[in-house]
């Protein structure tokens, strides 16, 4: 199965270096086919298994994978070379929008996707629909607090009533959100932030952050190490070295629920496929058994209706209907305005004071 | 005598110039021609944090190198033929070692829970334990210790040249060791220690994934800027302008440099 994929994608690479040579008739001559690209790892795996393989299937597809941690360098220099290589890129929400916004991202059509046009709008943006959530959630080692854990992230900003050492991520999306709350503003009513006030809020507490941590397996390691006591981390990264049997949990209380989400580069060689594509992988069922491989929850909020999540694995998951009422749903569109960008600027000011 | 060398010059123009042209136009042309990202570069504090920062850790690590590095090459020049080998193979084999192993090997060494402290705890002479890393201070051992083989080569293959005969007439003419070392073979091995420190110092302007996995955050090198502007801003150039700052500083050490030693001897084996 690997070696197959590997030989598909050296067939694009071969397609995609004639096509540089102006031969580009043979590399689009196989119809019916796609270039999809997710971040890698066992989230890919899982998504292989649950709906990219069954999606080809059904479509009478192939769907070509690539992965890299971060698309979005790749998606510009891609797109920006006026020969894009991929089609499907499942990328943050943000960036589908913020490349949609630049000409980098095809708008989509709704009406030729209906899975999508079936979701509820805060699920889509003109450029993209959501494909998995996760959420950014304040977890705790049980070893430092075995009882009266820290609940939200006025008690994160605690340090009296919960002395430990803390860890946050060095990224303002998120981290801006979680001030705030510490701070009494409620998770529906973040947005538009006040970026004074959270970077204010983040003033007070940063003496008392050990670590700010870059990548999602230092945020699980720091609190598995017993490095700091409590971080604020993606949810499938403190489950994963839970399952391990660190002593370490969290609470969905607050999270900051994001998303990543499917959109299509400008100029894909494969388009009308990629559209068809596109809304098979978020369908209802394919989407409801990506949980059953890996802690993420569908992006498509109908997969808690086909009966394949059972109760008590949905009640684990970040986007099911209760726990998404705890949390805070990230407001990308905001994030991609001229604020929200002037937000993420001032944050390496921030971190060199 | 061209002919001969002109795939090689082909090569350097399609791996090296052009690249390197192309970075440095971004910098300065996006649908026409433009200084932003340079002005930004003078004009933001954040620049001008970064790049004293970098230029500071790579001082206390060239100075760490050379001090850790001198003696290391004097035992091996100084011992007999085998032990020498030793101590070259000792000093080279963590370099076969890739630097992101080497950067979590200092983590597992230097954190709360890691054996430095565990040692120091179990032998009680510490309560509590010390903040070794996700700072600045790990950022510098770990960096060290990557670039301490550009210090020790060098410095090793300068003092193989000087002769024995030297510290030996100085013997006999009066000087005892201290005298003879300080006197003559310390400044016979200074293009060595020249060529050793302009190695590291500038290998170490560059550095991202040390600081990046033990600097906590907190240590925000040059090069975790060029990587936060590729994100930061829609056009590489913002980010190139940052390489082309690190780059022209790079090359102003080498003008400098070479105008007290040779550059073969920095770059090279003579």
């Amino acid at each position: 199965m690997k070696a197959k994929s590997g030989l598909k994608y050296g067939y694009v690479l071969f397609g995609a270096a004639l096509g540089l040579f102006g031969l580009d008739s043979i590399a689009v001559q196989a119809a019916g086919q796609i270039t999809f690209v997710s971040q890698g790892g066992a989230y890919q795996q899982a998504q292989t298994v649950a709906i990219l393989d069954p999606s080809a299937k059904k479509l009478g597809i192939t769907i070509n994978q690539d992965s890299i941690p971060d698309a979005w360098p790749a998606i510009k220099t891609q797109v920006g070379s006026g020969k894009p290589i991929w089609d499907v890129v499942d990328t943050p929400t943000g960036y589908c929008l913020r490349g949609g916004e630049q000409g980098l991202i095809e708008k989509l059509d709704f009406s030729k996707i209906p899975n999508a046009a079936a979701m509820p709008e805060a699920y889509r943006t003109p450029y993209s629909a959501s494909y998995e959530f996760y959420s950014s959630v304040l977890a705790y080692s049980q070893k430092t607090f075995p009882q009266n854990a820290p609940n939200s992230w006025a008690d994160f900003w605690d340090v009296k009533k919960f002395p430990g050492r803390r860890a946050l991520r060095n990224h303002p999306i998120a981290t801006l959100e979680a001030a705030l709350m510490a701070d009494g503003v409620a998770p529906d009513k973040l947005y538009p932030l006040d970026v004074d006030r959270a970077f204010r809020k983040l003033e007070e507490i940063k003496p008392h952050i050990t670590v700010w941590w870059t990548s999602g397996a230092q945020s699980a390691q720091l609190l598995n190490d017993g490095e700091v006591d409590m971080v604020m981390a993606w949810n499938g990264r403190v489950s994963a070295v839970a399952k391990e049997g660190a002593k370490v949990n969290f609470t969905y209380n607050q999270g900051i629920l994001q998303s990543t989400s499917l959109c299509i580069l400008k100029g894909a060689p494969n388009l009308d496929t990629a559209v068809k594509f596109l809304n098979e992988a978020i369908d209802p069922v394919h989407q409801a058994n990506l949980p059953l491989h890996i802690d993420y929850g569908p992006g498509n909020p109908k997969a808690f209706e086909t009966g394949v999540i059972k109760p008590e694995r949905a009640a684990q998951l970040p986007s099911e209907p209760t726990n998404a009422a705890k949390q805070a749903l990230m407001s990308y569109a905001w994030w991609s305005s001229p604020q929200g960008e002037a937000a993420e600027k001032r944050w390496a000011a921030f971190m060199q004071k | 005598m061209l002919a001969l060398v002109s795939p090689a010059l082909l090569v350097i123009l399609l791996l090296i110039v052009v690249p390197v042209g192309w970075l440095a136009w971004q910098s300065i042309y996006h649908d026409g021609f433009t200084l932003e990202h340079y002005h930004r570069i003078l004009t933001e504090d954040v620049y001008w944090r970064s790049f004293a920062l970098t230029f500071e850790i790579s001082l206390l690590v060239t100075v760490l190198a050379l001090l850790l590095g001198y003696p290391v090459a004097y035992a091996a020049n100084a011992v007999p033929r085998g032990w020498s080998v030793v101590i070259l193979a000792l000093v080279v084999l963590p370099f076969w070692t890739s630097v992101l192993v080497r950067a979590y090997a200092w983590l597992a060494l230097l954190q709360r829970t890691g054996v430095i402290n565990q040692f120091l705890r179990y032998l009680d002479v510490i309560g509590e334990p010390l903040a070794l890393v996700h700072n600045t201070l790990g950022t510098v051992v770990a960096t060290v210790h990557i670039l301490l083989p550009f210090m020790v080569l060098p410095l090793y293959a300068t003092m193989q040249k000087i002769p024995n005969d030297l510290m030996q007439a100085g013997a006999s003419l009066g000087a005892n060791p201290a005298q003879a070392f300080f006197r003559i073979f310390l400044p016979l091995s200074l293009p060595g220690v020249l060529a050793g420190c302009t190695m590291v110092f500038v290998l170490c302007l560059g550095f991202y994934i040390t600081p990046e996995l033990l600097g906590g955050g907190r240590t925000v090198m040059v090069s975790m800027l060029v990587s936060r502007n590729v994100e930061l801003y829609n056009q590489f150039g913002a980010a190139s302008a940052v390489a082309v700052v690190l780059l022209v500083s790079v090359l102003l050490i080498f003008v400098i440099v070479s105008r007290f030693v040779s550059l073969d001897r920095v770059l090279g084996q003579k």
